[in-house]
């Protein structure tokens, strides 16, 4: 479902920028800020910026479509692992169905998630495509 | 803690009951369940009911004391419990515990969900509430494709293969065929399941268990009260709850289920048994690709074997530990909240031998084993025909 609107304003810079925590303590990162470290339990959690390419842990294509895309399918839904090993659940676009593969390799994308009606708030937020252009260190 | 035992079970058909109402559904299966216990309703003390989301599917939230007062149970504690598609097996869990405690002698515990008064992408949508909002079901994740993304990851580990999981299918619907109260009283082939429409590659619609109504009901007291009402209590003689992470992605390795493998080995330390020992087993194959992992991460076989276990027939009524004879979620239909309740009615009419057709044979020790979500919150409960 999508949120209504106040919501998306302490949703955005997380949803924009791939915002992640980080552990302090035990290094553990996870996709989306955290107040507490899952694995360790420890409070010293810092907000980082999240790697912006990874590959394609595992995917799907979606035939049967919530109610929010129900004009909008089928379309690519993966688990993209990213450089540091940071897992994220994502669409994957400017692909086609047939040309995914696990081990892909996928950089982020700033696109439209959806919208609350015709005439209401456009959501945007992340997505990955395939990389195009590797980037050299 | 004192033993604990079921001394009636209820159930309504399972399927498209456009004939009745939430409440409706749910006063049959507890009327039935109190006959079948030889039991008044002013003897009942408290009720636990699992429920997924009414609110969603009816408009009707704070339905346990709707419940209640249309089974007229008057003024007795009344709990709701809600934790997706495990809510009514965890209803049962609190219920256990409440009698274990002395805290109440004789309790009624079930499910209900009335699902089919909205659209099928309006129940995919709300399916996805089970997983996590911001950061799983936000980007389009469904949970079919969360089943998906785990199945392609098994077959890539494993080498699992579709037409295993099309042969769960196969199974759950021959199972299902016997079962006069399952949705799907019919057979498929691994063909017909393997050329049905795709939900979300590379699992079909015949991988999927359906949208359903339906409620179920069992009465739940103290062992040493039991046999003041039936002969053939059946006994509850272990139990695990644990919970996952909610994102399918914050896990190590997707394709094991980490609450299960650890709710399935507390529930066999407090049986006192292994998983060898189980006769039968009613599991949560939401999707077939999860049944095949269930068999894995219960112990049943070897991490990665789950295919070959129902390729070799082990699961069969008659293989070497029957699973789902009722039909499972996937035939005889899964209204989200009963379906945890389902699986108990299923194994204390096995363990009695009143399973008729798809009786497993001698049936002493039994298994249900629910789960929400992703295998987020996972509830495992063994039953006996003797006491512990």
């Amino acid at each position: 479902m999508m949120p209504k609107s106040p919501r998306i304003w302490q949703l955005a810079e997380r949803r924009y920028r791939l915002l992640g925590s980080r552990c302090t303590a035990c290094g553990k990162t996870s996709v989306g800020p955290r107040n507490v470290c899952p694995a360790c339990g420890s409070e010293d959690v810092e907000t980082v910026q999240l790697p912006s390419t990874g590959t394609v842990y595992s995917y799907t294509v979606v035939h049967a479509l919530p109610a929010e895309r129900e004009r909008y399918g089928p379309y690519i839904m993966a688990i993209v692992e990213l450089e540091d090993g940071t897992r994220v659940t994502s669409e994957i676009v400017d692909c086609e169905p047939e040309d995914v593969k696990i081990g892909m390799p996928v950089e982020l994308a700033f696109r439209v998630i959806g919208q609350e009606s015709e005439e209401g708030i456009i959501y945007y937020g992340y997505k990955f495509r395939p990389l195009v252009f590797r980037k050299t260190n | 803690m004192r033993d604990v035992a079921v001394i009636g079970v209820g159930m309504t058909k399972f399927g498209e009951r456009w004939d009745k109402q939430l409440r409706d559904l749910f006063v049959e299966a507890g009327n039935e369940a109190l006959k079948d216990a030889n039991m008044g309703r002013d003897e009942v003390q408290a009720l636990f009911v699992g429920n997924f989301s009414a609110g969603s599917f009816v408009g009707q939230e704070h339905v346990a004391p709707l419940l209640s007062d249309y089974l007229s149970l008057k003024s007795k504690p009344a709990f709701r419990v809600e934790s997706a598609c495990a809510s009514s097996a965890m209803a049962f869990n609190l219920a256990c515990m409440a009698v274990a405690s002395g805290t109440y002698d004789i309790v009624m515990v079930g499910g209900v969900e009335k699902m089919t008064d909205v659209s099928a992408p309006e129940a995919t949508s709300v399916y996805a509430k089970a997983m996590d909002a911001e950061w799983e079901s936000f980007f389009g994740l469904t949970l079919p494709a969360a089943f998906a993304l785990i199945a392609r990851r098994h077959f890539v580990q494993y080498g699992t293969k579709p037409e295993q999981l099309a042969m769960v299918s196969v199974k759950n619907h021959r199972n299902g065929s016997k079962n006069p109260l399952a949705q799907f009283q019919f057979e498929v082939t691994v063909e017909r399941v393997l050329s049905s429409p795709i939900v979300s590659d590379p699992l079909h619609v015949l991988d999927c268990s359906p949208v359903t109504d339906g409620a179920a009901a069992v009465i739940l007291c103290s062992a040493e009260l039991a046999r003041k009402y039936t002969d053939t209590p059946v006994y509850v003689l272990g139990f695990g709850v644990a919970s996952d992470s909610m994102a399918l992605h914050d896990r190590p390795d997707i394709t094991t289920l980490g609450a299960v493998v650890k709710a399935s080995r507390q529930a066999y330390r407090m049986a006192g048994i292994e998983p060898k020992d189980v006769d039968v087993a009613e599991l949560h194959d939401s999707f077939t690709i999860a049944e095949i992992i269930l068999y894995e991460d219960l112990g049943f076989c070897e991490k990665g074997k789950g295919g070959m276990m129902i390729q070799e027939g082990e699961t069969e009524i008659g293989g070497r530990i029957p699973v789902n004879p009722s039909g499972g979620l996937k035939a005889r239909g899964h209204p989200v909240g009963a379906s945890g309740a389902a699986q108990i009615v299923e194994i204390v009419k096995q363990l009695r031998g009143e399973a008729g057709r798809r009786q497993v044979p001698g049936a002493e020790i039994g298994m249900t084993q629910s789960m929400g979500g992703t295998a987020s919150t996972c509830a495992v409960h063994i039953f006996g025909r003797r006491k512990r």
